[in-house]
């Protein structure tokens, strides 16, 4: 497998992956690359590579998750590493066993790796500090979903070769979504021009001071942009009543058939996933030509692959 | 005189009485026999040159945890800490588990407080029932037993109209109505400053105005009734706009005192960066504009006390997620340090400033007759190395917790003796 790029030196040395903002873009670049060598074991007709053999994976998600889990399953399967399912429903509160006693007794059992999905920001954080397992964070509260990040630059540096100058509109419940920030951290590293767009009450804090320009306008945007992610509105996440009614907001941020008659004939229409039709996206339009939905979750899988490889090898150089 | 304590050469810090001198005190039995040269001899004679000799130091908001929680913190391993950190007196928070909120409560922590035998421990009680902010707890009683103040400390009243009939219900014992300035529909559930980094961290942020809301609320309360013999104290304030409040209040002579902690002083919200939850702590860190406001008010004669909140937690509480984990920081041991790193090292106070934040000033805020090295009074004093230099190391704590992010800081000013009544109860 073509996994090092060829004429250069650089070597990985992260046996965590928590989260984008802490890596440099020629970090990330070379996940993506890894991940390109990972692509075809899936189009073989035996889906399986031994690098991660008598390796054992543990998916510990405290969040619902169907997408995210199966496909770390999956990468692990694929690398030939034995996969733990462990789910659990996250406490807000100091009860029961803590995270860490989870963690450590997972570990007792002789684990090398914990994909965690957590309701609270920075469990993957805690985890890595005090486990020798390799962490993978799979979405952490609001601030991060790495993977989901390193998957839709990789689509879209697959479609359109490079992020470098593309405008990209993260569009939606971007105060509460962990993918708003990944995706803002890969794309603005990669040298993409990143626009939130949303209604004020759903904008993160400070958001000023953030790599991105913002706007109000879905209509004004939908023009200028390459790349349009819409966000799922997390109802289970939303506090209070940021927005007075479905009805309203979909109709200033919903990506209609409408709409799209505005946008780029080339843009390309992205989603993390789990749909909610009708309301940030028509079905036409989910559906449509420019979607890449279902190639994002395809890609995922290298990316994950790429991820576990990498993690599991600096670990072994002992880093 | 059967016990005379002589302490020889120190320079003497009682800014009650305005003095700064190199001089002697003579101590017979528990109370000062004199301040000056004393030539007399005396049966202990301590050599206090090169030293500071201050009156006992006092913080006026600390959490022994006890009754409820012995296994973050006593009053005995409180106290032990303490007198260790040069406190003559502290004042226990009433947020135990059950509250502080009757006669019989108030006399429990006073009963444990003599079989320590550290230090003098007061204690506020409960503003209302369980401190739920609904009904008035019994002040009255709780005043009689010796309480010396009242707050909900933890939250913070949110009913104006009840925050109005305390302060109000109070001033038949004239004692202090202390309020934790927090209001919850601001605050959310909020774990650390609302800011740059709770959003990158992904946390949900504690809006600056959830302090200042209340604070702004509680001084027109307090207009509304003043003149009266009304007292009212706004507990570790840490923010600019805060700061801004309590000048105009201060401007118009409104009879109202704030205090400051140490980590409101020395740490922003940035620490929380790596989810420590050491630096997890309500009212959260703020920014460096807020701690800026905050030395400057201090500089401005603003600040009336500089107090801990020591707020110990088990080890294994703080070890759980940033979300999850219980607010607060135990820093009662190193606490002199670091007011001398945050105040008299980037020259905002010199000594006799600083001691009199730590003794005469919060004295007053509480009502006791204290904090002073006058002819008469207890003799509560505290001898300072100024010069000396030690690095904060929290498994070396008294304390039974070691919730402390200052572990491993360089420090300087540390504790030599600590005299309570007249009697040396700690020794560096």
């Amino acid at each position: 497998m073509a996994l090092i790029r060829k004429g250069k030196s650089f070597k990985w040395h992260r046996k965590h992956l928590l989260g984008l903002r802490e890596l440099s873009a020629e970090e990330i670049t070379y996940i993506l690359d890894t991940a390109k060598g990972f692509e075809q074991i899936s189009t073989r007709s035996v889906k399986k590579a031994p690098p991660l053999r008598g390796k054992v994976v543990v998916n510990l998600f405290f969040e619902d998750s169907t997408r995210t889990r199966t496909s770390f399953a999956l990468a692990a399967n694929r690398l030939s590493a034995d996969v733990i399912e462990f789910t659990k429903k996250a406490s807000a509160v100091s009860k029961g066993e803590t995270l860490l006693d989870t963690a450590r007794n997972l570990e007792a059992m002789g684990i090398d790796i914990v994909v965690i999905r957590h309701s609270a920001g920075g469990a993957p954080k805690l985890l890595s500090r005090n486990i020798n397992a390799c962490v993978i964070n799979a979405g952490d509260g609001f601030c991060e979903h790495p993977t989901q990040g390193l998957l839709d630059v990789y689509t879209i540096r697959k479609i359109k070769g490079t992020l470098e100058g593309l405008k990209i509109a993260i569009v939606g419940d971007i105060a509460h979504s962990r993918v708003a920030r990944s995706d803002m951290w890969a794309m603005t590293k990669l040298g993409a021009e990143v626009i939130f767009v949303g209604p004020p009450t759903l904008m993160p804090g400070r958001v000023s001071e953030l790599p991105v320009s913002v706007s109000y306008s879905l209509d004004e945007v939908i023009e200028k942009v390459d790349v349009i992610n819409m966000l799922r509105i997390q109802f289970e996440r939303l506090g209070g009543n940021p927005f007075p009614s479905i009805r309203e907001y979909s109709h200033y941020f919903g990506l209609t058939v409408d709409r799209m008659k505005k946008a780029k004939p080339d843009i390309m229409v992205m989603h993390p996933g789990p749909i909610n039709r009708g309301l940030e996206m028509e079905s036409e339009v989910a559906d449509g030509r420019n979607s890449v939905i279902l190639e994002q979750v395809t890609n995922g899988l290298a990316v994950r692959m790429a991820v576990l490889f990498l993690v599991n090898q600096a670990a072994a150089q002992g880093v | 005189m059967n016990s005379e304590l002589l302490i020889k050469n120190g320079r003497v810090i009682d800014p009650a009485n305005g003095i700064d001198k190199e001089c002697d005190v003579l101590i017979a039995d528990d109370k000062i026999a004199s301040v000056g040269k004393v030539e007399k001899p005396a049966r202990i004679v301590i050599d206090a040159a090169g030293k500071l000799v201050t009156p006992g130091l006092i913080d006026i908001h600390v959490h022994f945890r006890e009754p409820g929680d012995e296994e973050e913190e006593t009053i005995a391993s409180g106290s032990a800490a303490a007198v260790a950190a040069g406190f003559t007196s502290v004042v226990c928070m009433p947020n135990t588990n059950p509250p502080i909120e009757n006669e019989t409560d108030v006399e429990y922590i006073h009963r444990k407080a003599r079989k320590a035998r550290r230090t003098h421990v007061y204690t506020m009680g409960a503003m209302t029932k369980n401190l739920d902010g609904v009904e008035l707890a019994e002040m009255g009683f709780m005043a009689e037993a010796g309480a010396v103040g009242f707050t909900d400390d933890g939250r913070g009243v949110q009913d104006p109209a009840v925050m109005l009939r305390a302060l109000k219900y109070a001033a038949m014992f004239d004692v202090v109505i202390a309020q934790h300035c927090q209001d919850n529909a601001f605050a959310g559930n909020g774990v650390m400053n609302s800011g740059y980094y709770s959003t990158i961290l992904g946390l949900p942020g504690i809006d600056p105005l959830a302090e200042e809301a209340m604070l702004w609320r509680d001084i027109q309360l307090v207009k509304k009734i003043h003149p009266g013999r009304i007292r009212y104290h706004a507990q570790h304030i840490s923010t600019a706009g805060s700061v801004e409040l309590i000048r105009a209040a201060k401007k118009e002579a409104l009879p109202i005192t704030c205090e400051v902690t140490p980590h409101h002083l020395l740490l922003t919200e940035e620490c929380c960066a790596e989810y420590d939850t050491n630096y997890k702590v309500n009212p959260p860190l703020r920014s460096d504009k807020d701690v800026e406001a905050l030395k400057a008010a201090i500089a401005e004669g603003l600040i009336d006390a500089l107090v801990t909140d020591h707020a110990p937690h088990l080890q294994s509480e703080k070890e759980l997620e940033f979300l999850a984990a219980p607010f607060g920081i135990a820093s009662l041991e190193c606490a002199l340090a670091l007011f001398v790193k945050a105040l008299i090292e980037p020259g905002i106070l010199d000594w006799p400033a600083l001691i009199r934040l730590m003794t005469e000033m919060p004295a007053n805020i509480i009502g006791v007759d204290k904090g002073t090295l006058g002819v008469g009074k207890q003799a509560d004093i505290t001898i300072i190395d100024p010069k000396a230099e030690y690095e904060i190391d929290v498994n070396k704590f008294r304390s039974k917790s070691r919730n402390c992010p200052y572990h491993g800081w360089k420090v300087t000013g540390k504790v030599e003796k600590t005299i309570v009544g007249g009697e040396i109860r700690f020794e560096a």
